[in-house]
Order: C-alpha cells, then structure tokens, then sequence
C-alpha cells in the first residue's frame, strides 16, 4: 500500500513535536554549587499518549552533577494530530527551561555562566540524574573549550548578546548486520542495513579500508535491504556510524581470517604462522622468510582456486552506545525596533568519540545547529480561531535558510566511548539541544529581557521589550 | 544484587528507589522480575533497558551481570 500525502496534508496530519511547558527551581550555594533541581515538565502529545515527557525528565539535568534531582512529567492529551521528533526527542525543550534558568542562578551569584556550568558539570564517576553512573564523558570538556574559543573574546557592539547552552542525548544502537565481499578484482563491497543519513557510508567505508588494511579507494559500501543482508532496526538514536561501525569491524576480522587461511594454502605453510599486516598476509618465523607477503588483491585473484569466494559477516546487538554531550556559543544581535534577531556567529563544541569522518560529524554539528537555530527563532504552527492550521508549508513555516545563518564553526572532541572497538559515540542529536537556550541566553544579554516562550520570533522579542520599558 | 530503579519502572513499584534480586545474566534479571513483579508486565513488554556500571543494554539479554556491579533498570530510549 502506498500512502501520498501533499506538504499541507503532511504539514497538518504528521505531527510538529510537543508543545511544552516546563517549570524549573533551582537552590545554590554563593560558592556556586548548586544543591537541588526540580523539573515539572508538561509534554502536549496530541491526541495518543508517548513517553514525551519521560524523555524531557530523564535528559534534563542530564549535564550536571547534583546531590538532590527530582524530575516530574506529564504526557498531556489534546485534540490536536499526533507528535514527533527529529533529532533528540523531548530534550530541547528540557533544555532550554534548564539553561536559561542556570544562566538565570549564575547571574544571581554573579558567576560567569561558563565557570558555573564547569563547577556542576557531570564527570566520570557522577550518578546521571536519570540513573547510572557515567563512564569518561565530555560535558567538562565542551565547557573548557568554550572558555578558549576565539568566539568568546570577540567584541560585541549595541544591541549584541553572547548565550551559551549545554545539551545531551543518549545515542543508541540495536540490531545491526553488515556483509563484506573481497571481489576477485581485490575490490572491497560492503553491506550495511542503515540509512545514509549524514555520509555514513563514506565513515563506515573508511572503518572497512582501516580494518583490511586496503586503500579507502577500493572499498564501496552499500545499503542493502532485508531481503538481501539481514534484518537492522530503524536509523534513529545516531546509530548508523556506531553500529554498523562496529558490525562492519566485526564482519571485517571475520574476513581477515579466512584471508589469512587462504594465503596459508598458497604459501603452504600453517596458518597459525600467517599474520595480517597492513592490508598484506604475512608469514611470520625464520623458518618463512623466503616467503613475500600477499596483498589482499594477490589472494583475492586466486580465490576460486583456493576455496571460491571471500566474505566476512557479523550480526550484533550493538549496545554500548556511549552518550554525547555538546556546549553551544551564540552571537546574536537584537533590532529593538522590530524584534528581528541576526545570528552573527555560532559555534558548536561536542564529543564525537572518535570522528571517523571528520567533515561528515561537521556536517551533523551544523545541521542540528541549524535546525536548533531555527525552532529558536520562527519555527511554530500558527492556529486560527476556527482552530485549523494556518501556516501548513515551508513559505509560512520558516525554516533557516543559508542565508539566514552564518558560518557555523565547529569543534570535534573526542573522548573515546568504551563501548565501541573504535570509540565512536553517536553525534547526530545532540547538537539540537543546546541552541534554544543559547539563544534565549544572547537575546537575554543583547537586550536586557528573558524570553521564556519559543520560537523567540519578532513580534515577541518586540513585546518583551515594550513590556520591559 | 541491588537494582535501582528509574522513572516509570519506579513508579510501577510503588515508589521503590531499589530493589534485591538476584540474576547472573540481563535475561535471568527480565525473567525474575516478571516472576516476582506481576506490576511490571506492561513496561517489561514495552522494554526495559537495564545499565551495568554505567553501559546501557537494551537488547543484549546474555550480558553477564558481574558481582558488585550497579544495575540501573531505566526506559527504553528511542532516538530520532
């Protein structure tokens, strides 16, 4: 069955994520530490319940080290289509009732928001507020990297406002598989059953050429299906990298082995003395050192004589996945004739793990920023009084455009996740957390008033400000 | 072992913060708790993700669950 829909009909029956409302109380010592944090977060689901608010609970302190944390939630129904998430569900808003509200207690004690943050930021060994206790994480990083960002030492002139946000999400893995082919030709096909989202492949192709030992040239990588490879959960949670990463190293070492077995037979030596070396198999003792190496073209090319085709595979749950945490800058300036904010710069700060692909985790930085930046400012269903939809299309819902925004700069920190063979953590979400309260905190410098209702649109911003004066 | 228990998992016990019981594996753990905590059943066929000193497993039921480890029982997570 195929089911069509038009950008109005998907505007008006898919779902904008949750409306929310969210209070937020928190109790500090004049030393800057905070000593207790209460959430009461209010999650609009539409008409069918979801675990909205649940998500908003369990992230929203998420960042800090704190000795008492409570967090309480309500999945509200309303007569309203369903909701749904892009990236990071439930956690911007949590987010940014939580930043403002820190940048809110820093300037009360008359810290700097950045060293507050470091002075409550989460470590390894901290009791998460939503459970476990974490492994090496990098939210004290992120923070230290603000502090030396050439952003924060840029001059800002009338009207100009500098916010910074933390931000986390979870990333997962889950069922995954990957088939690597070793052609006749020596060429590299790898299989995997998640979505190119961000340039994945590009990564996972890279993981496979680093594994062989083989030039990333010879490798291509392809998504298959379940008829073809095997089953794999959905591509969500910034699983695409970690796992089929890792099942593609798995898959790999399995091809190693049966590489190893077959330059055995060609060098007619055991295969126990046979070691894989930079892409070569090589006969390791005295006793062998007549032998040259065989480079992985050498035994695919004589493959169907030595027991036909060449394959590695691997099926694994990919748990283990490592959490990601990010700190934003924002430069805003504020026309308080018309409530029109411009992003002057933006800088993202997260940890990748291990950034495979270094150009793609930037790409996933910036697009996550962007669409951050974007519900920040204008994004939001406008309803009339007969309670229809009035804005169901990207001309009257105004996404961020290039044009809109600057250059977002990036910073890759790579704290490695134990629970990858390569340390990758999932970095797609993440990075929307923090741009709500980033904004929210620059507006709230650039022109003296706190904005408590997103998007922080013109006609908002402008009434803040009357109202202030 | 001591397992702690999270959000709605918490809830359904009535309000426990943790819990004795004793399993060697994730799988041991889910078919103990389903025994002993008829409560649980709606959230166990949903899924519940359990933490081993700080990694998250929410499929891997063969997981060994060391001695003196922390186990937490928490949602499971979607993503986006």
């Amino acid at each position: 069955m195929k089911l069509v829909l038009t950008r109005e009909e998907t505007f008006r029956g898919t779902g904008p994520t949750c409306s929310t409302s969210i209070d937020i109380k928190i109790g500090a010592r004049r030393d800057g530490r905070i000593t207790a944090a209460l959430a009461t977060l209010r999650y609009q689901d539409g008409a069918f319940p979801g675990i909205w608010g649940m998500l908003g609970a369990m992230t929203a302190w998420a960042c800090y080290d704190l000795p008492n944390v409570k967090s309480v939630a309500y999945d509200v129904l309303v007569n309203r289509p369903k909701v749904a998430a892009y990236r990071a569900p439930s956690a911007p808003m949590a987010a940014f009732a939580v930043e403002s509200t820190v940048d809110l207690v820093a300037r009360e004690l008359g810290m700097d928001p950045v060293d507050f943050r470091l002075l409550n930021a989460a470590k390894e060994g901290t009791r998460a507020s939503y459970g476990p206790t974490y492994g090496p994480i990098g939210i004290g990083p992120t923070l230290e990297a603000v502090k030396n960002h050439p952003q924060m030492k840029v001059k800002l002139g009338p009207n100009q406002g500098r916010g910074m946000a933390c931000g986390f999400w979870f990333n997962f893995g889950g069922q995954t598989c990957s088939t690597v082919n070793i052609g006749v030709d020596g060429t590299v096909n790898v299989s995997v059953g998640t979505v190119d989202v961000g340039g994945s492949r590009a990564s996972l192709s890279l993981i496979a050429a680093e594994e062989l030992g083989v030039p990333y040239e010879t490798v291509k990588c392809s998504v298959a299906d379940t008829a073809s490879l095997g089953h794999n959960d959905t591509t969500e949670g910034s699983r695409g990298t970690f796992s089929s990463g890792m099942a593609i190293i798995f898959a790999c070492r399995n091809a190693v082995q049966e590489l190893r077995a077959r330059a055995a037979k060609m060098m007619d030596v055991p295969v126990e003395d046979v070691h894989w070396e930079n892409g070569q198999a090589v006969a390791l003792g005295t006793q062998h050192s007549n032998l040259q190496p065989l480079t992985l073209a050498q035994i695919a090319r004589k493959s169907p004589q030595t027991g036909g085709p060449i394959a590695g595979h691997n099926e694994v749950v990919a748990d283990g996945a490592g959490v990601s945490f990010a700190s934003h800058i924002c430069d805003v300036e504020v026309d308080p004739e018309t409530g029109q904010t411009r992003v002057l710069r933006y800088a993202v700060i997260q940890d990748a793990g291990k950034a495979i692909h270094p150009d793609y985790v930037e790409g996933q930085f910036q697009g996550a920023a962007a669409q951050g930046i974007g519900w920040a400012l204008n994004e939001e269903y406008i309803y009339g009084k007969d309670g229809r939809l009035q804005n169901p299309g990207f001309l009257d819902y105004r996404i961020p455009v290039c044009s809109d925004l600057p250059f977002i700069d990036t910073q890759i920190l790579e704290i490695p996740n134990p629970g990858h063979p390569y340390g990758i953590r999932g970095v797609g979400e993440t990075s929307i957390v923090p741009p709500l309260a980033a904004i929210g905190n620059a507006v709230s410098n650039a022109v003296g008033v706190r904005m408590t209702h997103v998007p922080m649109s013109p006609p908002r911003i402008l009434g803040a400000i009357k109202a202030a004066r | 072992m001591k397992v702690a228990l999270t959000g709605p998992i918490r809830d359904a016990l009535g309000g426990l913060a943790s819990i004795e019981i004793e399993a060697e594996t994730i799988r041991e753990l889910m078919q103990r708790l389903e025994d002993r905590y008829p409560a649980l059943a709606p959230l166990l066929d949903a899924g519940i993700a359990v933490a081993i000193n700080g990694e998250i497993f929410r499929d891997r039921w063969g997981e060994v669950i060391p001695r003196h480890a922390e186990v937490v029982l928490m949602p499971r997570i979607p993503g986006g």
